[in-house]
């Protein structure tokens, strides 16, 4: 019974991981660059539906839809002024930048709502008890893995029947190529973003539901770990960061369980350093030769 | 005859090298134009400037009369100026009715489905690969996706850069026979092509490139004849 509790509370603190995942991997995917501001937008999102909740008044669901709004712009943004000028620059100096975001994000976050963390109050409280009370799911658990399914069932679709999907898939392969079609690559590549940023606030008040907390720096260790799912599970792969997403979850739920707490992380990226020296592409990652 | 295309002293360069040396040339309606020249004398780049993937230091380029030397790519596609690409270039993991609707991008949704029933009939081993991944075709199979995919999108030029590169013999006859039927149909072509024969065969006019200049042009009948083409390109 205990291990059934830890193996949920890992696959619910996955479905965020694979959230965010999904956000790296689709803009790595069609712009080829890491965006390591992708955890600061977490936090942004936090704090925006927070305020909204606590400032503002406002329900839990239109809390949400504001820090989705504000998130997308906030993306779209960041790539339009920082990214977008370094197109043709070496990918060096474009990893540098999303560095240089991060930290403005996390210092911007600092000057305006302050170093302590506050209390984030769950947007659903309460859980369900099973087994005569030996098992509780809380009912953020739940939604968090639902969010998670329905996310992945929504792009899967996106990518794959309409139009502005397949011209991302299009342009992850071959931007000139795409050109050529006459897809506005430019566009392309912001609406990934748009959408990328717009899951990152859902992942932030989900994360921040279950752990009740939040501080400009909460989106860090999130958004490291989540990459890492991303390239455990294969980047540029949706269903690899959803799967990559909830086994480093559940790895790292049991490992505090039975292992060590302290070691909980080492163990999370020694488990990353393996599946990579043995699968260099990730677990569902396409290695495409190049073709002569 | 009516002007498509016209191409006004174009001065291309990669950094410090000087691609492009001020060429100009036109292709009227109707008509099978081709650039001919060895590997390295600018006719992929004098392409991929027109279809504005590189940009021209000086003079213009003119399509159906209007100035687009400095219109984006995909908006060039949509004036109904399309290119195959050199190697290919299709989208490896789409399937083949995939990177054809990729193909049909600029194009209204309503007509999608009627034009891959034509495109079908032109390339009837498409249809039977239609679900299939495009990275699993063979070699002319490509070329022929490729092909049909710029169809899609009703170009009034088309434009091939070396679409018989890398292919056997029987599969170039095959895409040369495909330009011709193209040709008969009315679309306008411009290729581009190191085989020199294949392409003054089905060429009206014909221009030959050296070292980012054009140095002959003439009908593509009286380019064959000439004696220094021959020694050249048709080997004596």
């Amino acid at each position: 019974m205990e291990f059934l509790s830890y193996l949920i509370s890992g696959i619910s603190l996955g479905s965020v991981y694979a959230i965010i995942a999904l956000g790296y991997t689709m803009v790595y995917g069609i712009a080829k660059m890491l965006n390591f501001a992708h955890g600061d937008v977490i936090m942004v999102g936090g704090y925006i539906s927070l305020l909204s909740m606590t400032s503002l008044g406002l329900p839990w669901w239109l809390a949400v839809i504001l820090a989705m709004v504000v998130c997308t712009v906030l993306g779209v943004v960041i790539e339009g002024l920082a990214y977008k000028p370094l197109r043709a620059a070496p990918s060096l100096a474009v990893l540098i930048t999303a560095i240089g975001v991060s930290y403005f994000l996390q210092n911007a976050a600092l000057l305006l709502w302050g170093a302590s963390p506050k209390a984030y109050t769950p947007i659903i409280a309460g859980s369900v008890k099973l087994f005569e009370g030996q098992l509780s799911i809380s009912y953020v658990s739940m939604l968090t893995v639902f969010m998670c399914i329905v996310i992945m069932i929504a792009l899967t679709l996106f990518t794959g029947k309409t139009r502005m999907g397949k011209a991302m898939r299009a342009c992850s392969e071959d931007k000139s190529a795409a050109q050529l079609m006459g897809i506005n690559v430019n566009r392309t590549i912001s609406m990934t973003f748009a959408i990328g940023s717009a899951l990152a606030a859902i992942a932030g008040v989900l994360l921040c539901s279950s752990y009740t907390s939040l501080m400009p720096t909460t989106g860090s260790m999130p958004g490291i770990k989540a990459f890492t799912a991303a390239v455990f599970g294969g980047i540029g792969s949706i269903p690899g960061a959803l799967l990559g997403g909830v086994l480093l979850g559940i790895i790292e739920s049991l490992a505090k369980a039975y292992i060590s707490t302290q070691l909980a992380n080492s163990i999370v990226f020694a488990v990353l350093i393996i599946t990579l020296l043995v699968r260099p592409a990730g677990l569902l990652g396409k290695y495409v030769p190049e073709k002569v | 005859m009516e002007e498509i295309l016209k191409v006004d002293n174009i001065n291309v360069y990669y950094g410090a090298i000087h691609a492009i040396k001020g060429i100009s040339f036109h292709v009227n309606q109707g008509e099978v134009v081709t650039l001919i020249g060895a590997n390295g004398a600018g006719k992929s780049t004098t392409l991929q400037t027109i279809s504005g993937l590189l940009r021209s230091r000086t003079g213009s380029i003119e399509f159906c009369g209007e100035n687009i030397s400095n219109t984006p790519s995909h908006k060039i596609v949509e004036k109904g100026l399309a290119q195959v690409p050199e190697g290919r270039r299709i989208f490896l993991q789409m399937s083949v009715q995939e990177n054809l609707e990729m193909g049909a991008y600029t194009q209204p949704g309503a007509g999608i489905d009627t034009d891959l029933e034509r495109v079908f009939q032109q390339f009837p081993r498409l249809k039977e690969r239609r679900r299939q991944i495009a990275g699993t075709l063979s070699g002319g199979e490509q070329q022929m996706l490729a092909m049909g995919r710029a169809l899609m999108s009703h170009p009034k030029l088309l434009m091939l850069d070396e679409p018989s590169m890398g292919l056997a013999p029987i599969l170039v006859e095959q895409i040369f026979e495909i330009i011709r039927q193209l040709h008969k149909d009315g679309t306008t072509i411009l290729l581009v092509e190191q085989n020199a024969q294949m392409a003054l065969s089905v060429a009206d006019r014909a221009y030959v490139m050296e070292t980012g200049k054009i140095t002959l042009s003439g009908t593509g009948a009286e380019l064959a004849a000439s004696d220094q083409v021959k020694k050249a390109y048709l080997g004596g």
